[in-house]
């Protein structure tokens, strides 16, 4: 990890990690703006326009598609691509296999995005994807676990780091959780359409296994293998406690696993895995605020930094956003809080603050390392750099705040009574109170999707100054 | 063991990562398959099943209401609370959905939740709502849908059946499933599970029912409104006692 050479472009394969670097800032401008779009046709219905194909209804995957899977997928492809070569100094194990991966997850996404606007939806959150597409993603993951575990086998270094481990929990995870939640019964071989092979009750247990798992593994996990390799790069000190992420690794893909049944608390689902879930959730606070903890106090010593270095104020900020969102996630896990937060904006308050302030924020901070280093040269514009991490960071507070305040809101005119004990408001009556909620949150979001326009245009110089200048112009740190 | 050992050895790594994310599902999820409480047994006083798969035409429509993404804004799923009794009827039963592949109980709630809106507004009112909403509710955000007026495909609905019959539901191929249909449902749902009729009971259930009120066409709008019909209606809870279901929690 400490070779500093202008060879390293031969040594790993750079190239496909490019390819998926500049997928990350397509697919978030595509998500974002998607996302935002959606948001003020909650706020402006007649955004719609009586266009089928752009109804919330048919838009909201779009949305959780292009920046999940396209915007997140393709930042970790490229990461843990980064990540396992740099640590275990070697090469990929297949470049052809990289570069399946590659066109597959894009047209996957492409075709997600179709199948959602032309309605051939599964009808299952953030699984929405019809079954041949499912197949697809099917293969993709399983060239992609080859690729990767295949590297770690080539590992020139004995000990697998840190952030591997993480990535592997990831990589098993998602391919259990993807097969078991997509298994249907298709209507015919040629039909787009296929009914889930589970109903009721033992769908929605299976579906948000599946949901908070991919929230756990695909969202946390591999994020936290990004976080394990990219803080200690950016501070230039090791690992806060090595102990600590052992414990709080085992803890983590253990505890996740029993906590999806909180999104059904008060369903029609036998109450004993509800409350086992609450109990798994809360529990969960620990091994989540132990990978925060030790990414930001492996900043120890170098605080300075803080201030001096734009880059890694994304890194710790969006350490602190995750504490933040894995405080609030076991809160509303509890039964009481859940009666009043579910089916409320507070869910979709707690969701951006993830993903925005979390997951986002991190991949930001990864690019502005990773990029100029593929490039082999240096970011264009350190203010830059600083501009965005502002617009997103009002961003993600205009967004959160804003849906605190409706969510709240809504539970509590739902549940308020009259002196006489009827309904003291109807449902319309906490429609129409939502209105300037959802004007704030749209804000919100182009905001945040500002400050990525801001990040692509500079990411667009550094790209273009790294082919101008000749290859070792600028030393490269490894 | 030393974790040195575990942290060197990439096979042992994958498997015991594999064994510790395995054992929550396992605990919790496989054996909701397995025990007999989780969905309830509703019946009649002469042992009928009250809850019925859907009518080929309900079943067109609860098709239209997946493709429309309507989950993303409407739950169904009533929580046992105060106010939802007051303002939506029973807190749902598991055995509502036992025949929902997938289920759509929902995860958010920006229009209400439609687990009983069967038989609340007539069909005159779903019509001009789902065409024009805020010509009912003028402060409702949901979309316009007038293509629902469009003429519904129904050429693979015997498909459609077939593929849910595989899944368990009892739709009926032959004389003897629909014989044991029979005994379970009574003579007239059976004949509505027959996959054999199931164009012809579509089109007679939309031409009947002229749910969108346009007697000549069979619509996207007849199968999606016949579905919401249902919705809810299924059990008659006032041949229980109030707290029978308490017992299935």
């Amino acid at each position: 990890m400490t070779t500093a050479s202008v060879t390293a472009n031969e040594q790993y394969n750079y190239e496909v990690i490019r390819k998926f670097a500049i997928m990350t800032l397509v697919w978030a401008v595509v998500g974002m703006l998607v996302g935002v779009y959606i948001a003020f046709e909650l706020a402006f219905p007649v955004l719609n326009f009586d266009i089928p194909y752009i109804t919330f209804g048919r838009l909201r995957p779009v949305h959780t598609g292009a920046v999940i899977f396209g915007f997140g997928g393709s930042i970790l492809f490229a990461t843990s691509y980064y990540i396992v070569q740099r640590t275990c100094q070697a090469r990929l194990f297949s470049d052809g296999l990289a570069n399946f991966t590659f066109w597959g997850w894009q047209a996957i996404i492409v075709l997600a995005a179709l199948n959602h606007v032309l309605g051939f939806s599964q009808g299952r959150e953030y699984a929405e994807m019809n079954w041949q597409i499912d197949i697809l993603i099917a293969i993709v993951w399983v060239a992609y676990i080859v690729n990767f575990v295949g590297t770690l086998m080539k590992r020139k270094e004995s000990h697998i780091y840190v952030a591997n481990w993480f990535f592997i929990a990831f990589l098993l995870a998602v391919a259990l959780l993807h097969i078991f939640n997509n298994l249907a019964i298709p209507v015919s071989l040629t039909s787009p359409y296929s009914y889930s092979l589970f109903a009721g009750a033992q769908d929605a247990m299976t579906q948000w296994w599946y949901g908070h798992n991919a929230v756990g593994f695909y969202l946390t996990a591999a994020f936290l293998g990004m976080m394990y390799y990219f803080v200690p790069k950016q501070a230039g000190r090791p690992v806060y406690s090595y102990r600590l992420s052992i414990v709080h690794f085992w803890a983590l893909i253990f505890m996740y696993m029993w906590a999806g049944t909180h999104h059904l608390h008060w369903t029609a689902i036998p109450d004993w895995t509800s409350t086992l879930a609450a109990t798994f959730s809360i529990m969960l606070l620990l091994p989540s605020w132990g990978g925060m903890i030790n990414g930001i106090m492996t900043l120890s010593g170098a605080w300075d930094k803080l201030r001096t270095d734009p880059v890694m104020r994304f890194l710790i900020v969006s350490l602190s956003f995750y504490g933040m969102s894995t405080f609030e996630g076991p809160m509303m896990s509890l039964k009481d809080v859940n009666a009043l937060s579910h089916y409320t904006d507070w869910t979709v308050g707690h969701v951006h603050s993830g993903a925005l302030g979390w997951v986002a924020m991190i991949s930001f901070g990864a690019l502005y390392h990773m990029v100029p280093k593929l490039w082999n040269t240096r970011m264009y514009s350190d203010k830059l750099i600083n501009v965005h991490f502002w617009l997103a960071t009002i961003g993600i507070l205009l967004y959160i705040t804003a849906m605190w305040i409706s969510g709240i809101m809504q539970g509590l005119m739902w549940r308020a009574f009259d002196d006489f004990g009827n309904l003291q408001y109807s449902f319309v009556e906490s429609v129409a109170a939502m209105h300037p909620f959802y004007v704030m949150r749209g804000i919100g979001g182009v905001f945040f999707l500002t400050g990525v326009l801001v990040m692509c245009y500079n990411m667009a110089k550094t790209i273009r100054q790294g082919k101008v200048e000749p290859a070792g112009a600028v030393p490269a740190a490894a | 063991m030393k974790h040195d050992k575990i942290e060197r050895n990439l096979g042992l790594l994958m498997v015991l990562t594999m064994l510790a994310i395995s054992v929550g599902g396992l605990v919790e999820i496989v054996p909701l398959f397995f025990i007999k409480d989780t969905v309830e047994t509703v019946k009649t006083a002469d042992g009928k099943e009250m809850i019925r798969p859907y009518t080929p035409l309900e079943l067109r429509g609860r098709d239209i209401y997946i493709r429309e993404g309507c989950y993303t804004c409407h739950s169904q799923m009533i929580r046992p609370f105060r106010d939802e009794a007051l303002r939506y009827g029973h807190y749902s039963l598991a055995a509502e959905s036992k025949y929902d592949h997938p289920f759509q109980w929902g995860s958010k709630r920006t229009g209400p939740d439609l687990a009983r809106v069967g038989g609340k507004y007539s069909n005159d009112w779903h019509v001009q709502h789902l065409i024009a909403p805020r010509s009912m509710v003028p402060e409702s955000v949901m979309p316009n849908y007038p293509w629902l007026m469009s003429p519904l495909d129904t050429s693979d609905i015997a498909d459609r059946m077939s593929a849910l019959r595989i899944t368990g539901v009892p739709y009926s191929k032959g004389e003897a499933e629909y014989r044991q249909n029979v005994q379970t449902f009574g003579e007239e749902v059976a004949k509505m599970l027959r996959i054999e009729d199931a164009e012809a009971n579509l089109r007679a259930q939309a031409v009947s029912g002229n749910y969108d009120n346009n007697p000549n066409d069979i619509t996207e709008m007849d199968a999606l409104v016949a579905y919401l019909q249902v919705l809810g209606t299924m059990v008659d809870f006032s041949k229980f006692d109030d707290d029978y279901f308490v017992q299935f929690r």
